[in-house]
């Protein structure tokens, strides 16, 4: 294939919250204006813009890509949005990357964005429609049914205790202590205290679950030519991939996430890994909920099956350790505005590969490192590799 | 980068911001309602579960017998060739026990959501329904359990002529 290569040069986020003063609108217009400035480019500069948010019915707002575009600084420019449930985030610089790699254009933004907010009570009542109209959703299902079921499968499947699981949600919690932007960053929170937390739908306890969260990101990617005439430290998108499993859940094996495993080969493959746990320094795969990282770090052949969640026992996946895995925080600890906290993960690898980390700095100059999505009926990955 | 920006955008609110009107708002309650079609398969499931039986469909190219039916093998994209009788008995391949509804109720005893891997199918997969007649401390992974139908009378072809499955006498 002739492929351009692709640089990420500028990254801009807001805040997460809980609830934010401001509309959809105005965090893609805060996220976006701070990533071109970042990388000294004006809007003049931009060919092309793409959005990545959730469904129209999460903000009651039918035409939700058009109706953010003008924040993200699409007007009068060729513009798309797209959607893969909890995927968008790492999905949308993939479908900006094939903007500039296929060398329709030399710079497009990429916006993330979420209002969890709105949507009264709880966002649950959007998130619902996602199960099968006529043989489930007469049961009346709670979202949290299914990560229950799936995390209970995982535990049962390797014998894992929910102490073993906590320990991720500690860890990204204590990370994000570190993120000026985090909503629930707790430097001091222990596993007792995840294990203390009310019970929703057992195995899934209170900090167990990622928060409803507002917020957006936005990055900047630029053609190879670009690239090094305006950024002294641009990264590289070396490899993407993106696959999607059946919604018959039901059906599937829930213990293993084999969609991401595809999803992995792909982008590992076209950025030339054969050993992913020897050349990939820092991995942000997707964390809604803790046992997810643990899931797909297996899936992302990072741990053997079941090999996750010992490996994060030994340190092993701690800031400092040999393979740090989600030194922003993560969903956890971050929040998790759902295209937006995608988007979080990317960003964060950005930063940690120029060095530009701060109190969040992984040691040791990272090289490369995979950001990882993952959503709808629990059937779909999104992968994406880059390096310094 | 966050190492150099001294200040992100974004303002917090608070929850009593809203209840106290700090913060204008408008609110819309929208009335949706749809009519979905049971399709040709579900149709066919839905028909058999009125009279109380499970029906599933099989593949003779990947030789799957699977539940819930559907025309299309998703595997090996063709129709698939026949509609198979299956059992009302199977296993627990995983559940919750769960304590609040989706908009934030907390019922004092859980609801019990279970994927029951049903007879009869190949490889074993399964369907989402209930567990009932059943102490929530007792539930395993692996425990075989059986469908409790409405009597004929009140069964009007849905996945609720199944009102539970409870654990099986063995």
């Amino acid at each position: 294939m002739s492929m351009r290569k692709v640089a990420v040069v500028g990254a801009g986020m807001t805040k997460f919250v809980r609830r934010a003063q401001e509309t959809g609108k105005e965090l893609s217009f805060e996220a976006t204006k701070m990533a071109l400035e970042t990388c000294d480019l004006t809007l003049d500069q931009v060919d092309c813009v793409v959005h990545g948010t959730a469904p129209d019915s999460f903000d009651g707002v039918h035409m939700k890509g058009e109706y953010l575009a003008d924040g993200s600084g699409a007007w009068r420019k060729p513009y798309t949005r797209c959607y893969v449930g909890g995927g968008t985030g790492v999905f949308t610089p993939i479908h900006g990357w094939y903007h500039v790699a296929s060398g329709l254009f030399d710079i497009c933004l990429v916006v993330c964005e979420e209002k969890m907010s709105s949507c009264q009570p709880h966002p649950q009542g959007a998130f619902l429609t996602i199960f099968d109209h006529t043989t489930e959703r007469p049961l009346e299902p709670n979202l949290l049914w299914i990560f229950a079921m799936e995390m209970n499968r995982y535990m049962h499947t390797y014998g894992l205790k929910k102490e073993d699981i906590a320990l991720v949600s500690v860890k990204n919690k204590r990370n994000a202590a570190d993120h000026p932007c985090s909503l629930l960053g707790d430097p001091d929170i222990t596993v007792e205290d995840v294990l203390n937390s009310p019970v929703l739908a057992w195995p899934v306890q209170r900090l167990d679950v990622s928060p409803v969260t507002d917020g957006a990101v936005a990055l900047v990617l630029a053609a190879e030519h670009v690239a090094r005439r305006i950024s002294d430290k641009p990264v590289w998108i070396e490899g993407v991939g993106w696959n999607l499993d059946t919604t018959y859940w039901t059906n599937r094996d829930l213990c293993y996430p084999r969609y991401v495993e595809k999803a992995a080969r792909m982008a590992y493959d076209m950025a030339g890994i054969t050993e992913p746990r020897k050349q990939i320094h820092i991995a942000e795969p997707y964390d809604p909920f803790d046992y997810k990282e643990l899931h797909h770090l297996e899936g992302l052949m990072l741990f053997d099956r079941g090999k996750a969640p010992e490996a994060t026992a030994l340190g092993i996946t701690q800031r400092d350790g040999d393979l740090p895995v989600c030194p922003s925080g993560g969903l956890l600890g971050v929040g998790n505005p759902i295209a937006a906290a995608g988007l979080m993960k990317v960003a964060e690898l950005f930063w940690q590969l120029r060095g530009e980390a701060g109190g969040r700095q992984v040691p040791g100059q990272p090289k490369r490192g995979v950001a990882q999505a993952w959503g709808d009926l629990m059937q779909v990955g999104t992968v994406i590799v880059m390096g310094a | 980068m966050t190492a150099k920006i001294e200040r992100f955008p974004g303002t917090y609110l608070k929850e009593s911001d809203f209840k106290e009107k700090k913060v204008l708002f408008t609110e819309w309650d929208p009335n949706a309602q749809y009519a979905w079609d049971a399709g040709v398969a579900i149709g066919r499931y839905l028909r058999e579960l009125k009279e109380g039986r499970l029906i599933g469909v099989r593949c003779n190219k990947c030789n799957r017998t699977v539940i819930p039916p559907r025309t299309v093998c998703e595997w090996c994209f063709r129709t698939m060739d026949d509609w198979v009788y299956l059992p009302d008995t199977g296993t627990v391949n995983t559940f919750s026990l769960c304590y609040v509804t989706w908009d934030m109720q907390y019922p004092e005893e859980p609801e019990i959501p279970a994927v029951i891997d049903i007879d009869g199918t190949k490889p074993a997969v399964g369907i989402m329904h209930m567990l009932g007649e059943v102490d929530p401390k007792n539930v395993q992974i692996g425990m075989k359990v059986q469908a409790v139908w409405k009597p004929p009378k009140e069964r009007e072809g849905s996945i609720l002529d199944i009102k539970y499955f409870k654990p099986l006498d063995e």
